[in-house]
């Protein structure tokens, strides 16, 4: 794997003139989750880092987490008024700007196929697409950190082509291995963590991306740019 | 240092947690009865955030290498000192070669053995708690077996204590009024409708009416529930978006998960509701096969639950002072 820093290709992609409306809900009594109602895109994401950047400063806040074209703030305790939290966040994202985030790129070596690639047959039957065809299309693409969650250091990529999207599994696999390179839904991803995934596994990446000794904990970052490269492909 | 001489699978050192990490996929994790640390540690004059052993499984046994104070919380009781049977809630002095064990309490899920100094295990990002998906933190990243040896911190502060020790009326007790016990056998849990419960809306009354069990399959990320299916009237595919502890997720076969102290920091499965922060500790100490039932609550409801804890832990912090000032005054 190889890290670089990206300076010498800004992205320019052209962000769309709408913003989308967001709604605020209430995961329980702390925090708040602001969606937008958008397109899936970095125009969308850029908004989000922008809010992500405003909120942080707020003094009642302790935690900021974005997502996929979402946000979630935990205050640092149960406001009196839930509304006005609600309120705020709204103007917020109405009032954010886009954010660019270059940060650097990251190549992935994949062994595409082989035994990891436990669900390589039923995208291949849900796309219509050969195994060749979807690998082709999955490494071919280039990929933006849009956020990090669900395990130490995973980052939720966005650029995968639409040919290759496939639902999450509606019954999680119960020991998906560390390191199974997956599509869930329209996010693509390497799984961090030896355990139940319900992401579809395509392949297999040998990489250490996260360690909690240092003092960024997490390779990748929001922005990052990220590149899959066959290292291997079985079929 | 202490010695662990009998443990089962799943114990392990945890604190208040690791939170400010959840953007980058690292739980927050720490106890799964935050408020009995707090008190353990209280107690036995620590910072309210020293780390602890959490003991779920039972019986568990240690051996203190030197003259130690300690506290054991959460339990209702089923502690025992070298034969002696001993209050729980309450702080006690162990000599070189003693042996603490801890048996099946016999009603909650967990007990917290506070000490006096803290377990001085590494702190990493900001935290002693294991993080057991990550496999960091705590004792090695992992539960505690037979044989493992901890050191304990320097206390900096020591006050002196009564001989029977200083005890603290229980947070169930205490708070009672705040904290309703089980009606039925079912151990009532408040909670704030959350974002996807539109999509309950057949089966929204379903989910506020029966009463669940916790699963077999619940663990420290989160508590599986059984009971009747509760369907969504269609599928959606959501964004991945940050989740908490306590947030009750729906996936496809209709079974909540209430998301725990280990909880993913991220998820897609529709939201129906989300339990209140201030009592997601009497769910960390609801045994699996236990039943409970959903309470709709507010932000004001938790507001003033909220305060009613920060009072008591007030009052237990100045009185306990109080009393370790007044003996060492008399000293």
């Amino acid at each position: 794997m190889i890290a670089t820093l990206n300076n010498l290709s800004p992205q320019r992609e052209i962000v769309a003139a709408a913003k989308g409306r967001a709604r605020v809900s209430f995961i329980g009594a702390r925090s708040f989750l602001l969606e937008t109602s958008g397109d899936f895109d970095l125009a969308s994401q850029r908004w989000i880092w922008a809010l992500s950047q405003t909120v942080k400063g707020w003094a009642d806040i302790a935690e900021v987490i974005p997502g996929m074209t979402n946000l979630l703030a935990i205050c640092k305790e149960t406001p009196e008024d839930p509304e006005i939290v609600v309120s705020r966040l709204l103007e917020a994202w109405n009032n954010a700007q886009s954010l660019d985030l270059a940060g650097k790129t990251i190549e992935i070596p994949v062994h595409y196929g082989g035994p990891y690639a436990t669900d390589l047959p039923a995208l291949c039957e849900f796309s219509g697409l050969s195994d060749r065809d979807v690998v082709r299309i999955h490494y071919e693409a280039t990929y933006r950190v849009f956020a990090l969650g669900s395990a130490p250091g995973f980052g939720y990529l966005h650029g995968l082509d639409p040919r290759i999207c496939m639902p999450r599994k509606a019954v999680p696999s119960l020991r998906m291995e560390k390191g199974c390179v997956t599509i869930g839904g329209m996010q693509t991803g390497v799984a961090m963590l030896t355990g139940p995934n319900g992401w579809n596994s395509i392949g297999y990446a040998q990489l250490q991306m996260f360690d909690p000794a240092s003092s960024i904990p997490a390779l990748m970052a929001p922005g990052d740019t990220v590149r899959f490269v066959p290292a291997r492909i079985e079929l | 240092m202490i010695e662990i001489v009998e443990t089962g699978p799943f114990n392990t050192v945890q604190d208040l947690g690791r939170p400010g990490y959840r953007d980058i996929g690292v739980s927050a994790g720490g106890a799964m009865d935050p408020f009995a640390v707090r008190i353990g540690n209280i107690l036995v004059g620590n910072d309210e955030d020293a780390a602890a052993i959490e003991v779920q499984t039972f019986p568990f046994k240690l051996l203190f290498d030197v003259h130690t104070v300690f506290a054991v919380t959460g339990a209702d009781g089923q502690l025992v000192l070298d034969g002696r049977e001993l209050l729980a809630w309450c702080t006690h002095v162990a000599e070189a070669g003693q042996v603490l064990e801890l048996k099946q309490p016999p009603t909650l899920a967990r007990a917290y053995i506070a000490i006096g100094g803290g377990l001085d295990v590494p702190v990493l990002m900001g935290s002693r708690s294991t993080a057991l998906r990550g496999g960091f933190g705590g004792n090695a990243g992992r539960p505690l077996i037979n044989g493992d040896r901890i050191e304990i911190g320097s206390t900096l502060d020591e006050l002196p204590l009564p001989a029977n020790g200083i005890a603290v009326v229980a947070p169930a007790v205490a708070l009672g009024d705040v904290f309703p016990a089980p009606i039925d056998g079912a151990l009532p849990v408040r909670a704030i409708a959350a974002g996807e419960q539109e999509l309950f809306v057949s089966d929204g009354d379903a989910f506020w009416s029966q009463i669940w069990h916790i699963s077999s399959r619940s663990d420290r990320t989160g508590y599986r529930l059984s009971g009747e299916p509760i369907k969504p009237t269609k599928t959606i595919e959501m964004r991945s978006h940050g989740v908490v502890p306590g947030v009750i997720q729906v996936p496809p076969q209709g079974e909540p998960i209430i998301q725990m102290s280990d909880a993913n920091t991220a998820g897609g499965y529709p939201k129906i509701a989300g339990v209140i922060e201030c009592d997601l500790w009497r769910l960390g100490q609801a045994r699996v096969g236990s039943r409970l039932r959903f309470v709709r609550s507010t932000h004001a409801e938790a507001r003033a639950v909220e305060q009613a804890v920060a009072r008591y832990v007030e009052d237990v912090q100045r009185t306990s002072q109080m009393v370790k000032r007044a003996l060492r005054a008399m000293a």
